[in-house]
Parts: C-alpha cells; sequence; structure tokens
C-alpha cells in the first residue's frame, strides 16, 4: 500500500502547494499598470488575450517556430492524454472522455514528440544550453520517461486496466485496493507521483504564473482609472 | 580619460543572431555614483559589512511588493525564447546580455534564499549563494539592459526583464553600488527640477532666444511662455528639448502648433522635465517624488490641460504610471487625486502626447501645413521602446504605433517604414534607453545600437531614406552619438515635431 499513501502525499503536496502559491501570487500588489502595449483595453479584450497565450501560446509563436511547435505538440498532447486518463477516475465514464479516447492514445506520440525536440534544443542550440540547468534536463526527461512508460502499457505490453482503476477509484473513496503489480505500471506511477510533488517547488509554476503575469493580465486603461496599490495609496495621505 | 577602444561592429545585410563569446562585456563597469549623490539619495555609497542582509532583505522587500517581480521569478521555463531577442545580446554576443541569463543573475539568489528546491537542491535548480562576484555581475549586466521590453513580447509568460533590471538597481543601490549617471540626474531633477540642472534663469533666457530665433525665421512673434499662471496647456517636455541639437527644433515645432492652434501654453521652471530616471532605478517612491513636481505645478498654474513632449520613457511614465503616481488621469475617486482632476478639461485626454494634440489639429482642419516643404527628404520612424511597448495613443491599442505615422505621413510626402520586424512591438531599441545614456557605457551604446543601424541601414540603402524621424530625447542623443559611429551623417536625426515645424504654416491662424 506504498502506493496509496504515495498518492496521498503527492495530491496533497500538488493542491496545498499549488494554492498557497495562487494565493501568494494573488495577495501580492501590482503596483504599477504595466501590460505590454498594444494591450487590450477592455476586461474581456483581456480574457481573449489570456486565452490566446494559454490555447495557441501566441507569444511563443511570434518568437520561435522551432519552440512553439514542439512546445505545442507537448502540451497539447499532453492535455489529450490526461483528458484520456479521466477514465480511471470515473465510473461511468463521461461521455466526452470516451469520444476523445481514441486521439488521447495517439497524442501521448505527440506529446513525447514535442519533448525530445524540447530535450534536444537543451543540447543543440548553444543559447539554450548556455541557460540550462540540470532540472531543466531532468524535468524533460521525467516527462518522457512518464511518457514513453504510458505508451509501453498502451501500445505493447497491457497492464490490467480493470484493477488499475480499482485502485484509483479506491483511492478516491478511501476505500484502498491492491495495485497490479506491474514493474511499467508501478514505474509510471511512481514517476507520476515524483512530478506532483515537485510541481509547486518548480518551474513547473509557469502554469499558474502565466495567469498572474501583469504584462498579460492588465486592462490597458491607466487614462481613465486610477490604479493603486495599498501600499502605495499611504504616500498619497502624506501629501 | 581616454575615450573607450573597442571594434564598431560591422553592418550587414540581415540582422544577424550570433555564436555565444562569453565574457565579451564583462570588462563593462559604469561610473559608480559618488557619496553625495547616494547621501541625497538615501542610499550607502560603498559597501558595508551587512551588504549580504541589506541585499537579501531588499530582495524580499521587492518580492513582497511587486506580483511582477515575483511571478517573473518563478515562471520561467528556460525555453530560450528571448535569447535571441535583446539587441544587446545581438550587438554583443555576450550570453549574460540574452534575456532569460540577465534574470538568472537574479533569479539563481532568488532560488537559493525565498525557494523550497533552491535552498534543498541549489545545484539542480542553479541557485548560488549571494557573493560579490555576482554582484559585480549585476551591476556590470543591469546596467547593459535598457528596459526595453523587446523580450516581454516574445516570452510565452510576457516576463519583462526590464522590472528585473530595475529591481536588480534597486537592491545595488540599497548596497550602496549607485550608478553616476542616473543618480545624478535623480538629484538634478529632484533639486532643481530638471534632469540637466537648468535653474530658472537660464531657461527663461534660453527661451527668450529661441522666440527671437524663430521671429527671425519666420517673421512671425510664436512665443515660448514660461511659468504662466492660467494657461490652458501646461506642457511638461524633456529638458534636452531646451538645449540640445536636434531636440530643440522640436521644442520650436511645439510651440509653432500652439500658436497656430490658439492655444494658450506654458513651460514650467519648476517642474522643466518631462524625463523620470526614477522608472529605471526601479524605486516607486523616487519615480514619485520626481512625478509630483509636475501635479504640484499643474496645480499651482491652474492648468487644463497636461501635455508630454517627445520622450519615450518619460511618455511611459507619463501615460502609464502619472495617474497611479499623482492622480494625472482620470477616474479617481479619493480626495487626492479628485483635487487635481476636477480642475482638468475632460475633453481631453490626460495627459496628452504632442503627437495626439498635433494630429488631432492637423486631421480637424485648426492647423494647416504643407507637406512638400519637407520634400528634401525621404522619412523613416523608430518606435521608440517605451512608447511601443510601454503606453498607448489615442483611442485604440496600437494608436502608438498609428498617430506619429500619421502625423509624420501629413506633414512629409516621402515615407518608408523599415522593416516589419523591427518596428511596431518588436521595435529594437535605440541602445541609449532605460540609464545607459552615459559615456561611460559608450561600448555598450553603440553595440546595442546594431539591430536598428541594420534596418535603418537596409532604407537608407533601398528606399534612399535621408532622416530618421524620432520620439524620444533618448532616442535623439543616442543616434546622433551613435550614428556617426557606423558611418551616417548625425544631421539625418530629428524629431517629428521638427518635421512639423517645418511643414506647419503660421499665417493662416494669426
Amino acid at each position: 500500500m506504498v502506493y496509496a499513501g504515495m498518492f496521498y502525499v503527492a495530491a496533497l503536496v500538488l493542491v496545498i502547494g499549488l494554492a498557497f502559491k495562487v494565493l501568494d501570487y494573488s495577495r501580492t500588489p501590482a503596483p504599477l499598470k504595466i501590460p505590454t502595449t498594444p494591450a487590450p483595453t477592455t476586461r474581456s479584450g483581456v480574457m481573449y488575450r489570456m486565452a490566446k497565450e494559454v490555447v495557441v501560446f501566441e507569444s511563443l509563436f511570434k518568437s520561435n517556430k522551432w519552440i512553439w511547435v514542439f512546445g505545442w505538440l507537448f502540451h497539447f498532447g499532453m492535455f489529450l492524454v490526461l483528458a484520456r486518463h479521466l477514465r480511471y477516475f470515473t465510473e461511468p465514464v463521461w461521455l466526452w472522455v470516451n469520444i476523445i479516447q481514441p486521439f488521447g492514445k495517439y497524442a501521448s506520440l505527440m506529446m513525447v514528440i514535442g519533448l525530445a525536440g524540447l530535450l534536444a534544443r537543451r543540447f543543440l542550440v548553444d543559447r539554450v544550453r548556455y541557460i540550462s540547468t540540470p532540472s531543466d534536463i531532468l524535468m524533460l526527461v521525467l516527462l518522457i520517461a512518464i511518457g514513453l512508460s504510458g505508451m509501453m502499457m498502451t501500445f505493447v505490453v497491457h497492464t490490467d486496466i480493470v484493477s488499475l482503476k480499482a485502485f484509483f477509484m479506491g483511492l478516491m473513496y478511501l476505500d484502498i485496493q491492491p495495485l497490479p503489480q506491474d514493474p511499467i505500471l508501478m514505474v509510471h506511477l511512481a514517476l507520476v507521483a515524483l512530478l506532483m510533488l515537485i510541481f509547486p517547488i518548480s518551474k513547473l509554476l509557469h502554469a499558474p504564473g502565466v495567469f498572474f503575469s501583469p504584462t498579460r493580465n492588465q486592462v490597458d486603461n491607466p487614462r481613465e482609472q486610477r490604479h493603486l496599490a495599498k501600499w502605495a495609496a499611504r504616500l498619497d495621505q502624506k501629501n | 580619460m581616454a575615450a573607450p577602444v573597442f571594434d564598431v561592429p560591422e553592418i550587414k545585410d540581415e540582422i544577424e543572431v550570433p555564436k555565444l563569446q562569453e565574457g565579451a562585456m564583462a570588462h563593462i563597469k559604469t561610473f559608480p555614483a559618488p557619496k553625495a549623490t547616494q547621501d541625497f539619495m538615501g542610499y550607502p555609497h560603498e559597501l558595508g559589512e551587512d551588504w549580504k542582509e541589506r541585499a537579501i532583505d531588499k530582495m524580499g522587500d521587492l518580492l513582497g511588493k511587486y506580483r511582477s517581480l515575483k511571478v517573473f521569478l518563478d515562471a520561467c521555463v528556460h525555453c530560450g525564447a528571448c535569447t535571441d531577442k535583446c539587441h544587446y545580446y545581438l550587438g554583443t554576443s555576450d550570453p549574460k546580455n540574452m534575456p532569460v541569463a540577465r534574470q538568472d543573475l537574479m533569479r539563481q539568489v532568488y532560488r537559493r534564499y525565498f525557494t523550497t528546491a533552491g535552498k534543498l537542491f541549489p545545484k539542480l535548480v542553479g541557485a548560488k549563494d549571494l557573493t560579490q562576484d555576482i554582484l559585480g555581475d549585476w551591476y556590470n549586466y543591469y546596467h547593459q539592459c535598457s528596459e526595453c521590453r523587446r523580450c516581454s513580447v516574445f516570452c510565452p509568460y510576457g516576463i519583462d526583464t526590464a522590472e528585473i533590471t530595475m529591481a536588480g538597481r534597486e537592491i545595488l543601490n540599497h548596497v550602496g553600488m549607485g550608478q553616476k549617471y542616473s543618480n545624478d540626474i535623480l538629484g538634478k531633477v529632484q533639486k532643481i527640477g530638471n534632469n540637466l540642472g537648468l535653474p530658472g534663469p537660464a531657461l527663461l533666457d534660453t527661451l527668450e532666444g529661441l522666440e527671437e530665433d524663430v521671429e527671425a525665421d519666420t517673421g512671425v512673434a510664436v512665443k515660448l511662455p514660461l511659468d504662466v499662471v492660467g494657461a490652458e496647456v501646461l506642457l511638461i517636455t524633456p529638458s534636452a528639448d531646451f538645449f540640445s541639437e536636434p531636440h530643440v527644433e522640436s521644442l520650436v515645432g511645439y510651440a509653432k502648433v500652439f500658436h497656430a492652434a490658439g492655444i494658450s501654453w506654458t513651460l514650467s521652471s519648476y517642474a522643466s522635465e518631462a524625463g523620470n530616471f526614477g522608472l529605471f532605478n526601479g524605486n516607486y517612491e523616487t519615480m514619485r517624488n520626481v512625478a509630483m513636481r509636475i501635479r504640484d505645478e499643474a496645480l499651482r498654474l491652474g492648468a487644463k490641460r497636461i501635455v508630454v513632449g517627445e520622450c519615450g520613457h518619460a511618455w511611459r511614465v507619463a501615460y502609464s504610471f502619472w495617474n497611479t503616481l499623482t492622480g494625472i488621469g482620470y477616474g479617481g475617486n479619493d480626495p487626492f487625486s479628485i483635487e487635481l482632476q476636477k480642475q482638468l478639461d475632460p475633453a481631453y485626454p490626460q495627459p496628452q502626447h504632442i503627437c495626439e494634440l498635433t494630429n488631432d489639429l492637423i486631421k480637424s482642419g485648426k492647423i494647416k501645413v504643407d507637406p512638400s516643404a519637407n520634400d528634401d527628404l525621404v522619412v523613416t520612424f523608430h518606435d521608440s521602446c517605451n512608447v511601443a511597448r510601454g503606453s498607448r495613443m489615442g483611442t485604440e491599442p496600437g494608436g502608438q504605433f498609428t498617430i506619429p505615422r500619421e502625423l509624420i505621413k501629413s506633414v512629409v510626402n516621402n515615407f518608408h517604414d523599415m522593416a516589419d520586424e523591427t518596428i511596431g512591438e518588436a521595435t529594437f531599441c535605440c541602445g541609449g534607453g532605460g540609464g545607459v545614456l552615459t559615456d561611460d557605457l559608450l561600448e555598450v551604446r553603440v553595440k546595442g545600437a546594431l539591430p536598428r543601424v541594420t534596418a535603418l541601414n537596409n532604407v537608407v540603402k533601398e528606399q534612399q531614406v535621408n532622416f530618421l524621424a524620432l520620439i524620444c530625447a533618448i532616442c535623439k542623443a543616442q543616434f546622433t552619438k551613435v550614428l556617426p559611429r557606423y558611418g551616417f551623417d548625425m544631421s539625418m536625426v530629428g524629431g517629428v515635431h521638427q518635421l512639423v515645424s517645418k511643414a506647419i504654416k503660421l499665417d493662416t491662424n494669426p
């Protein structure tokens, strides 16, 4: 039952760690209007800008087509793969999860290809090699290992999906069930738990961070609205 | 001291991304601020025994006050999107001039002292203890950033290296490592009222001299009023406009516009500076103190409109921050801002850029221009970085690009833009912004200008462009100094209102 405990801890760290970070970001004031202009002049415009940033990586597209292709393949592939995995946590399985099931299976290929491209850039492009730290490389290796071990089970050696689902449903309803003793599955799950554990203390914080980025989430209306942080408002009292 | 010796880069046909040359700019050290300057600013002038604690404390203080800093230090994934976007990297090949590497100079320390991963596994995540060597790197490379925000356009999380540079300089100031150029200026503007340190009488004398020149030249008595209580417009312009060439030609242009439109206006000797170097140093209070002179003067003179002359970072501060810092703007619901805002004329944006004002007057027919007066010129326009990526003109996003171009095209017949990837939001900084416009950083300035000069060179060769129109005092000073190094004539540089000045008809509305 090591795995059950491991997933409880990992889930707790992930949720509490992220909640703490999100709270911390939201409580830290942004005293000045610093949207990167041209910027939307309305709230809905900002939501559209943010949506483009999160869904199609607009700024990255402007910047570098190679990073964009690999980055987007990886993220969109991962999104489909994660969505497909919902079938192990829902009973009955939601209709849309069933619909994307075949796409989700092959999306793993997108994900791993994207990750491999990003990893290759860390060695092949001198500028990216210069800025890469060991954790940058290990993070990609970790994600690739998760992807490959998952693909092994999807495409090569099937695991006991029925028991696996029973294990996770059991975790969710506090009714611990045995995990199938399949080495590939155990590697896959251990790596996923590791990823969950390091999420809130690593650069994976870019996921919540982007929503709090003042250059992207601020409305361009400084002449029309007085924008004032609490700590800065105190200065007005002295005048 | 002897002029610094360095090779001016060769202009290629295209802007090329260079191979890394580690340490290529490691020898750069901008002059440190002397004791008197640091004393006035309330900073130490040398490292004390407790410098490390002071630095970390200040970083913690800033992390609590600026969400930008906190999010930007956390969110970077080292993807590399920004690595070829900085003009200083493109011009110097020094990897520490890549935006992400410049940020990492601070991020390595942030991770060590403020993050779990960096406390537990420093080597793994590239976290490092703060040392004097790192502080030296900060001093070096945070003064090779012009805070132009080009990197922030291309970052998938919008990370703006300017925010990191500002925080870095603020921390450096707090441990006693201020920059002479910026801090001297911040002293002068707070004591005398402008960055050049011109006292009121000298200013008055200059303006009277200009009035005589303009009258001799045009036969029309165009005035340059100073400290006039009750004038409708208070014009805030960079002090370089009073003395430097080609800046002063634009000042004459503003005066002719007000004259032709029949708008009463005044300059101020107390608030005789649009520039605000507080922005560059990342100190909110300093930036506010500098801007407060303008609010105080607007209240004293009873101005109904506040108009800003040609200056890039000044327009960013005016457009984006004045309302926050001083209440110059609209929408305030507190006594401090209402006191000023009830005095301002709601028919106009506050503050208003001089290009917005002039363009509106021409479009509505209130002033007449003859573009053929500029037929000897083939003009291109350089989008100033702070205007392009830190502000707006008009009511639509991107007005900061269309309005100056509209204005230029109404006063000249021959206009060609430079390559798309070098203008608009992707414009390259002139290389002298953000507190870098000093001779002790001349090598940084010359090399940093390379991408802009490359794009300029192409329109000079292909479109016979012979005039580079600007809306920034720093751009004007930078290009007049740096373009000759690349073999261009410095007289090809001038303000947009220099063009207006030549084309405007003064006799139509006496």
